[in-house]
């Protein structure tokens, strides 16, 4: 047996190049058609950096075509409704904010407004806890979009867009500390009300942040709503239509895209979103550049709203007075960190046996839910975020079932994905901003 | 003396017990309504009453509504029954209930009432938002409810279908052919609860693994945690630990 067999070699001007040839390898290469038959299957994820978390996508590939897409998710699942069957109502904030860890002031909320629900105390919410939800719930989505710019800047290429998102979207992280000690899953908004009051500092940083977003919009658009390749990248890539939008259940800014102004501030207002000024911005052309359009659209409409929440801040509580169901101590910080307040402390060891017996009463079992069932839907950065509650009269919820959208709207991808370009399914699945750990929760 | 741990069967009517060395008047325990809301604690039998709040958990049954209903919720059930003839055969109850309007739905029905809810003129309930299980043990001969939330983009109404299976026969049909979203909400309701959707395309576990055994979320689906060994002492797992409740 000599090399020649297998390899022939010549010399070149950049050294010796072997021609591999020998074997069965001629019928083997004959025998496929590599224009028609080669369809492969490609595994994308669950790891994959473009695929938001970990999602995975089966691919079936023609050349650079997708013949089929199917998506796989559960990854990411933490089983947070099962767990909260174990814990008592006011508990499950801290649960449900773990969900979509992008947008946790809408779980929140979305918990908070099904229980009081359930409790029938929706109308006993104080005006300020109720304008403070607002206001989060609006610098949230601000955030939410932010990383959906940064993220999907990056994937299709523009990595500056990803540095800038993140480092705005900072900015936001800092006022949810300030505000409620935590820059992720704040466990903030409660069943009743809200943990605690904000602190005039954050007023303060809110305010500087409404200067500064402004300019910095018109910074991501001078870098991208011009840019050609962002343009090429996205512009009739993924299109979905209204029909098909309601058809898969998707809502949020890809139903907006698709030119149907559905967004449930407006629709079904909740949290006095009917007292606002603000517009639901929609795109007609259904593709990943209206979506992108929309998007930056309602990050504008959020500021108005922030200020508009910012101006009717008035003092006043920020729980429920039903003694039964509102958190007995408020919260301060303290040199260990968050906690009840001094006077609380005080009052509860030093002063009252019965508001000693009551704090205890109400945080270790908890106040009890009236049975029976409610549903409420809140508009979330991805869409329709639902709560399904239900009790039994006891401590604790009987069943939760979140309605996410990036579960109902991740559905959609095989309809973007397939008959377009593999490239596309990259900036088709970006465009619907999937969070999975809302998703598998 | 009866020990804590005799139930009284009568109907799951709630008897008080002599508490097992507890000097109180307070019942030692009540039946539990379902494993998961069992009352006081899970080490039956030591008599420690201590955290309890000796309440009695009251069940009103969930009752029918009487016309009228109020707000836009005659409208729907009038739309419905005049768009669908065999509706005093399909909806078993109808409640309306801190303000939403809930039709109890005879399982073998459901996809039709959808598909009329869907397409009459005056109902259009365009969107399924969302498709849920709930276990009703020991509550319910029935206990498996699956919960449809429709919401009418055109009248802006929501409205809540409610069909409910045994677990034995944990048999309904498919509504994905009337709304395809329902497609991994209702893979999501048979992965948790094992309700089986006939006529689904393709009903395969959606969050747990494939080759998992059991529904997560029935309520008689053990916890399986394992006891904590801390300095020497060993707590039990969530479920059997002492808890306030």
């Amino acid at each position: 047996m000599t090399t020649s067999n297998y390899a022939t070699e010549r010399e070149t001007t950049e050294g010796k190049v072997f021609t591999v040839t020998g074997g069965d390898w001629d019928q083997v290469v004959s025998g496929t058609d590599p224009i028609n038959d080669e369809r492969i299957v490609v595994n994308m994820g669950p790891q994959h950096p473009s695929t938001h978390g970990v999602l995975r996508l089966i691919l079936e590939l023609e050349g650079e075509t997708v013949r089929e897409a199917r998506s796989v998710v559960g990854y990411l699942h933490t089983g947070i409704e099962k767990n909260l069957e174990y814990r008592n109502w006011v508990q499950g904030s801290t649960f449900v904010t773990r969900m979509d860890y992008l947008s946790p002031i809408f779980n929140e909320t979305a918990y908070a407004l099904a229980v009081e629900k359930l409790l029938g105390v929706t109308d006993e919410v104080t005006e300020r806890a109720t304008t403070i939800r607002v206001l989060m719930m609006e610098l949230n989505r601000i955030s939410s979009h932010l990383v959906w710019l940064a993220t999907t800047g990056m994937e299709l290429g523009a990595i500056n867009m990803m540095l800038y998102g993140f480092r705005e979207r900072e900015y936001i992280l800092d006022i949810f500390e300030t505000i409620t000690g935590l820059r992720m899953n704040h466990a903030y908004v409660r069943p009743g009300g809200v943990a605690q009051d904000v602190p005039d500092d954050a007023i303060r940083k809110i305010r500087d942040f409404l200067t500064l977003m402004p300019k910095k919009l018109k910074e991501y658009e001078n870098l991208l709503s011009g840019q050609p390749i962002w343009i090429e990248r996205t512009t009739n890539v993924a299109v979905l239509d209204v029909t098909a939008c309601l058809a898969l259940g998707v809502t949020g800014p890809v139903l907006r895209s698709a030119g149907l102004a559905w967004d449930l501030r407006k629709t079904m207002p909740y949290c006095g979103y009917e007292t606002y000024e603000f517009d639901v911005p929609t795109h007609t052309d259904g593709d990943v550049w209206g979506r992108y359009l929309v998007r930056l659209a309602e990050i504008r409409e959020s500021l108005k709203l922030v200020e508009q929440a910012l101006d009717r801040l008035k003092p006043g509580p920020v729980m429920v007075s039903d003694k039964k169901i509102a958190w007995p101590a408020q919260l301060a910080i303290g040199v260990d960190g968050m906690g009840n307040s001094l006077e609380h402390v005080a009052k509860i060891m030093g002063q009252s046996m019965e508001s000693l017996i009551h704090h205890f009463k109400l945080v270790t079992e908890g106040f009890r839910v009236p049975p029976g069932q409610v549903y409420v839907g809140i508009e979330s950065p991805r869409g329709e975020l639902g709560v399904h509650a239900v009790s039994d009269g006891g401590t604790r919820p009987y069943r939760v079932h979140y309605r996410e959208p990036s579960f109902v709207n991740l559905q959609a991808l095989p309809a973007m994905a397939e008959g377009g370009l593999i490239a596309d399914v990259i900036a088709g699945g970006a465009s619907l901003d999937p969070v999975m750990g809302g998703c598998d929760r | 003396m009866t020990s804590p741990n005799d139930r009284n069967d009568d109907g799951g009517v709630p008897v008080p017990t002599t508490p097992a060395g507890a000097s109180s008047t307070a019942p030692a325990e009540y039946p539990p309504a379902a494993p998961a809301g069992r009352g006081m604690f899970g080490n039956q039998g030591t008599g420690d009453v201590s955290g309890y709040g000796g309440l009695v958990r009251q069940r009103k049954p969930i009752e029918e509504a009487t016309r009228p209903y109020g707000s836009y919720f005659d409208e729907v059930r009038d739309a419905l029954e005049e768009a669908y003839p065999q509706f005093g055969d399909a909806i078993e109850k109808v409640v309306v209930d801190r303000g939403e309007l809930t039709l109890h739905v005879r399982p073998e029905r459901i996809a039709e009432v959808c598909q009329v809810m869907r397409d009459d003129l005056s109902l259009r309930f365009e969107l399924c938002s969302s498709v849920s299980g709930v276990d009703y043990l020991g509550a319910d001969e029935r206990r498996l409810h699956v919960v449809y939330q429709l919401t009418s983009m055109t009248y802006r109404r929501t409205v809540r279908l409610e069909a409910a299976v045994s677990a034995e026969d944990p048999h309904l049909p498919s509504v994905t052919a009337v709304y395809p979203t329902a497609d991994w909400q209702e893979r999501e309701a048979y992965d948790m609860f094992g309700i089986v959707f006939d006529g689904h395309p393709n009903l395969t576990r959606i969050l747990m693994p494939d080759d998992w055994e059991g529904h997560p979320q029935r309520k008689d689906y053990p916890l399986g945690g394992v006891p904590v060994e801390y300095k020497g002492a060993e707590i039990p797992p969530p479920d059997r630990r002492r808890s306030y409740q």
